[in-house]
């Protein structure tokens, strides 16, 4: 472990962008934070914390000069390396046959070119969605060419979490606030008197970058406070959620009346699926021009909440909003484990922050658990 | 030459705001004529062609007697038919009437009541004709308009989803206003289209394009009543240019004292 001083952080986002890199990173914006480029330290949240409930979120003042001390902002990385829109078929008509071509990845994010990518900042949880989402787009069969080419040019700077929000539950999920693996670089801040950060080169790019900056070799004294910030934000934790079992507990109580009783309150409006660092759904539309000489493939953004996400010929399969409710949840704590060998949740609270009408998913874990049916679960 | 197919537009009760959306198309509009014919529009061209026609795209809502019958003729000349904006596909703003006695209104704001002839009720166009699809907004999105006129074109379904206005809202990456500072948005309940215009200035939205899909209501204002909003003021949010849509109005009516 090596200890960095402030005043050399923006000389390590100069070393990224002098090999290349677009920084991106929390910044403030419109009374939240967002991910967005950044070009130096002074465009991070710099004395920023947030509040953050069911359906609430805000930005306060810290009484220190923290770059990062907030917990998760409204975005996800996942805009970066799973757009909200990409296109994946050009087609011309050419006399009575059609000639296809699908943009490289280089062009196909609404035509802006694919960058190298430097993530400033990543929290642990948010760390783990992108290596679950790895195994998604390119560890379950099928690979997703855009992912692939914005993933392999990725370098990651993780900032563990020294702030826990009111909806945080990373813990619980084994999920943070300490980044394991998967960084480039991982950073713990500790800013107080004196304002430094202890560092963890996890790649090979990482250390290069690492040797290259001003750092010594971290005190023990340094190294303990780093650990009791990071134990702060354990301690912090909003909310908790039991996993022991949940997986079965959910597959078998398919018809719990706690399901019908939150699709009374559920919106279906599909934002905790959309801020979901996790999910990966899209729809495939096709569009042409008015001549129909041309047409468009893209994909975009979309979740289990539209009745059209589960339209097959003849009608929607999840028409109530109980069975799409059903659906995202049991797939996020259930199916998925199935699916991908690790559960689709994190813990980063954002469902909980992001809901209108505040559902809170450790909440209905709760429910389930505490009126679960014995019965049915005996026979597991 | 393969003969291009026919358009007429049609107005009844309304601000003629959706039809200029056509003509709000410019750069487009002059493809559109290249498929089209545009046999009457009166807005656009006095040459009027006579029908029937391959497509009638129908603005504004029902509110007289005379009306009532003009859209039967207007459905038998017409293959397709499509209505377009909260006038056509709900009744409008004028459909406030339908919550009080229109007779009031007549005797409050014209001086020669007798003069005037209406319906008690501004209904939608598809209360009284089979409508073809209904194309939501007030007014319209003009790059709506002409993904439904180029899908009618091509042969092809058009990619006009009825989810939430939160899903453009999320994609285009708006802090979502409803969580961050707090006014109310009617997004998570109103069908998109608009690509999420008022929460990208700030504003919650209005429900200019009527209810989306499934639309829980109830839910959103019992939150918004536990954190002290009054049922007039409730009441009033689903009261405007979609009043008439049927979950906004049993929405607003729930909270009428
Ligand atoms: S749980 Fe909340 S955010 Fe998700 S669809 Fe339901 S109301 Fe919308
Ligand atoms: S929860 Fe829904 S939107 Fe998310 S990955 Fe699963 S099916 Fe897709
Ligand atoms: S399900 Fe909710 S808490 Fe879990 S990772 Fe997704 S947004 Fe975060
Ligand atoms: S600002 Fe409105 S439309 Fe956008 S996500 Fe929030 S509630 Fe939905």
């Amino acid at each position: 472990m090596f200890t960095v001083d402030r005043t050399n952080v923006d000389q390590l986002f100069r070393l990224l962008q002098q090999k290349g890199y677009t920084l991106i990173g929390p910044t403030v914006r419109d009374g939240a934070l967002i991910l967005d480029a950044i070009s130096s330290a002074s465009d991070l949240p710099v004395g920023w914390t947030d509040d953050q409930g069911p359906a609430h979120y805000r930005l306060r003042r810290r009484d220190d000069a923290s770059l990062f001390g907030y917990s998760v902002g409204a975005h996800s990385w996942k805009r970066y390396l799973f757009p909200p829109a990409v296109k994946l078929v050009d087609a011309r008509r050419q006399g009575r046959s059609m000639d296809c071509t699908s943009p490289s990845p280089d062009s196909a994010s609404q035509g802006t070119p694919l960058k190298k990518y430097a993530f400033i900042g990543v929290k642990p949880c948010e760390l783990n969605a992108i290596l679950i989402q790895d195994k998604v787009f390119l560890g379950s069969g099928t690979v997703d060419p855009f992912y692939k080419a914005a993933r392999e040019r990725l370098f990651i700077v993780a900032a563990n979490c020294t702030q826990a929000s009111g909806t945080c539950f990373c813990a619980s999920m084994d999920a943070g606030p300490r980044a394991q693996r998967g960084f480039d670089l991982a950073i713990t801040e500790v800013a107080g008197k004196q304002h430094y950060f202890v560092i963890d080169a996890g790649s090979k790019k990482g250390t290069e970058i690492l040797l290259e900056l001003p750092h010594r070799k971290s005190s023990q004294q340094e190294l303990d406070e780093a650990a009791r910030r990071v134990q702060k934000a354990t301690d912090q934790m909003g909310r908790q959620l039991d996993t022991a079992g949940v997986r079965d507990l959910l597959l078998k109580n398919p018809e719990h009346p706690r399901w019908e009783e939150v699709s009374q309150r559920c919106l279906n409006c599909a934002n905790c699926t959309l801020v979901c660092p996790t999910c990966f759904c899209s729809s495939v539309e096709d569009t042409t021009d008015l001549a129909g000489k041309t047409a468009e493939r893209w994909r975009r953004w979309d979740s289990c909440f539209t009745l059209d996400f589960s339209y097959i010929h003849g009608g929607c399969i999840r028409s109530s909003g109980k069975s799409r409710f059903r659906q995202w949840m049991t797939h996020k704590l259930a199916s998925w484990n199935d699916q991908f060998g690790s559960s689709g949740c994190v813990g980063c609270g954002r469902c909980i922050t992001w809901c209108p009408v505040g559902i809170d998913i450790t909440e209905e874990v709760r429910a389930i658990r505490g009126t679960k049916r014995q019965e049915q679960l005996m026979h597991s | 030459m393969k003969r291009t197919p026919t358009l007429a537009v049609w107005k009844f009760a309304s601000c003629d705001g959706c039809q200029l959306s056509l003509l709000d198309c410019e750069a487009e509009l002059l493809a559109v004529t290249e498929r089209l014919t545009i046999a009457n529009f009166v807005e656009a061209s006095r040459e009027v062609l006579k029908g029937p026609y391959d497509l009638s795209l129908v603005e504004g809502s029902i509110t007289t007697a005379h009306d009532a019958e003009r859209i039967h003729k207007i459905r038998r000349i017409s293959k397709t038919l499509i209505t377009i904006g909260a006038c056509a596909t709900a009744g409008g703003i004028q459909a406030l009437r339908n919550f009080k006695d229109v007779k009031e209104f007549v005797s409050i704001v014209y001086s020669t009541p007798a003069y005037i002839e209406t319906l008690s009720k501004s209904t939608p166009i598809a209360n009284h004709v089979y409508v073809d699809f209904e194309l939501h907004g007030c007014p319209i999105n003009k790059n709506q308009l002409l993904e439904v006129v180029n899908a009618y074109l091509n042969g092809r379904k058009p990619n006009i989803p009825a989810y939430s206005v939160c899903v453009e809202c999320k994609r285009r990456g708006i802090v979502c206003g409803l969580v961050a500072a707090g006014p109310p948005c009617l997004g998570p309940v109103t069908h998109a289209g608009c690509d999420a215009l008022c929460p990208s200035y700030h504003r919650g939205c209005f429900g200019c394009y009527g209810p989306k899909e499934t639309p829980n209501t109830g839910s959103l204002t019992s939150w918004w009543k536990q954190s002290g909003m009054k049922d007039d003021e409730l009441l009033r949010l689903f009261r405007n240019f979609n009043a008439y849509a049927d979950a906004f109005r049993k929405e607003s009516e729930s909270h009428e004292k």
